[in-house]
């Protein structure tokens, strides 16, 4: 049975105890949310951190709410959450369709959001969605807090912008007129990563994309949402040939490798049709007709 | 150092190291070998516990994390000589042969019956889609959490149907 490498346990109690537990400890210190990204890693000693400091104490981290113009949700908040919130499915219907098919539900009443992200591992649903929505996330430390786009938090695989004092607390997605989303997994059985997985996410004006935008997980080292898929579907008329077209440049903008889960070119043909069916899917629901 | 937990309706107090896993403070330290494990990847759900009523994979938790917390093994479920109508369907439906997942299938079908107490097949289905059966077959086991939800009440009150 594998078990961890030795180091000391912390729990806090609040956001403000952790961090100053993380900057006083150093960067021998991990935060531990759900624990089922690290727990594993550290059994294969591909993380050996000194201290761990448990935030499952940190209620001020669990939350899903709506402000005028955008969602926030709180670091701490489980898979289970986000699959149960009636708010996410009424305004990003892609959170549930991706929650549905991330790991299993065990696993998922534990597995937090701000675990998921700051894992960064580039198969990551959660990422990927969170791309594709153009989120920010708000990270703290003593002098402060400051808000980066997903686009600069996603430094590369398993890296992000939290230093080593720092702690993710919360997530915000923008509220937009007129929009929908989806999410598109192929994986090889049920609970599994994905082989590859697409997010889109349509905002509508009158008959017309005014924008829309997609990200893919598990095609590179990167999950953050694809400019060229955007730049052809702003202002344009939706239509099959038009999914086919962004499908195109998906698989374009992307490098997968070839692993146990497929070759590159399977990989490749995954991107362009999971695009095109998540496009689809968001522009339907985007209309008010169920999909 | 030192954890408190109540596990099966007792306080325990031990004192652990932190990097041990919940499934072996349980197992080990606490005797309670109901709990199985059977994997190092978090896949195969046999080491499934309740935490506060929530099924978690106790070998992907550490038994630091659970102190202050309310533990449930498979020890738990059978009060006062009375099985749980999980453990009678189990036995009436044969929902197990060689025994291995059935701790973390029970469990898991308690506190689904505890948030639904008539769930459709589909969602037995997907409440024990983390967990792994390689010899019983699933139908089984699902029709055995169907005769526990039909027979909830009357066996919790009265004697061993
Ligand atoms: C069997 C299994 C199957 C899975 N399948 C999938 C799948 O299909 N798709 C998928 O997307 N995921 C999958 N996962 C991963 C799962 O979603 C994890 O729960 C998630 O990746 C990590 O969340 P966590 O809360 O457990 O993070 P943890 O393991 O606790 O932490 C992960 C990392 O993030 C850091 N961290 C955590 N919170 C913070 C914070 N607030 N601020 C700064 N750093 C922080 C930790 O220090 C650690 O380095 C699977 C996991 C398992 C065990
Ligand atoms: S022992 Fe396999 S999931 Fe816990
Ligand atoms: S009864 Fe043998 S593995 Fe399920």
């Amino acid at each position: 049975m594998q078990v961890p490498a030795p180091f000391e346990y912390e729990r806090a109690t609040s956001v403000e105890q952790a961090i100053a537990l993380r900057e006083r400890l150093g960067e021998e210190a991990r935060f531990i949310a759900g624990g089922h990204s690290l727990l594993p890693m550290m059994k294969l000693r591909l993380a050996n951190p000194e201290y761990l400091i448990d935030i499952n104490d940190c209620t001020e981290l669990f939350y899903i709410t709506e402000d005028a113009d955008q969602i926030r949700i709180g670091a701490m908040t489980r898979h289970r959450e986000l699959l149960d919130s009636a708010l996410l499915a009424q305004h990003f219907p892609i959170f549930r369709d991706a929650e549905k098919v991330i790991a299993d539900p065990v696993v998922r009443n534990r597995g937090t959001l701000g675990g998921s992200l700051c894992q960064a591992d580039p198969s990551e649903d959660l990422s990927a969605v969170c791309a594709t929505l153009d989120a920010s996330c708000v990270i703290k430390s003593t002098t402060g807090e400051r808000v980066v786009s997903m686009h600069d938090f996603h430094v590369g695989p398993y890296e992000t912008a939290v230093g080593d004092a720092e702690m993710l607390t919360e997530i915000r997605i923008p509220l937009k007129p007129n929009g929908s989303s989806a999410y598109e997994k192929v994986e090889r059985r049920a609970g599994d990563w994905a082989v590859v997985s697409a997010g889109a996410a349509v905002w509508m004006d009158g008959a017309t994309i005014a924008e829309g935008r997609v990200g893919l997980a598990a095609v590179g080292a990167n999950t953050t949402s694809i400019g060229p898929v955007s730049e052809i579907l702003r202002g344009a008329t939706p239509s099959e040939e038009l999914y086919q077209q962004a499908g195109e440049a998906a698989a374009a903008n992307c490098s997968p490798q070839t692993d146990q889960r497929g070759t590159a070119e399977y990989k490749t043909h995954l991107a362009m049709e999971l695009t095109k069916r998540a496009l689809r899917r968001s522009v339907t629901r985007a209309n008010g007709q169920e999909a | 150092m030192q954890v408190t937990m109540t596990v099966n309706g007792n306080e325990v107090s031990e004192e652990i190291e932190p990097r041990h896993l919940l499934v072996h403070f349980i197992r080990d330290q606490l005797g309670l070998t109901g709990t199985h494990w059977g994997c190092d990847t978090s896949n195969c759900g046999t080491c499934v516990v309740l935490i506060d009523g929530e099924p978690t994979k106790s070998c992907t938790t550490l038994a630091a994390m659970t102190g202050g917390h309310e533990v449930t093994t498979v020890e738990g479920l059978e009060v006062d000589n009375v099985l749980d109508p999980v453990q009678e369907g189990f036995m009436q439906c044969h929902g197990l042969q060689c025994g291995f997942c059935t701790p973390g299938m029970m469990l898991t079908a308690r506190a689904l019956l505890d948030s639904n107490p008539n769930p459709s097949e589909d969602v037995i289905r997907e409440a024990i889609s983390g967990q792994i059966c390689r010899c019983t077959g699933y139908s089984t086991i699902v029709r055995s959490i169907q005769w526990a939800a039909e027979h909830e009440s009357a066996v919790s009150i009265g004697s061993p149907a």
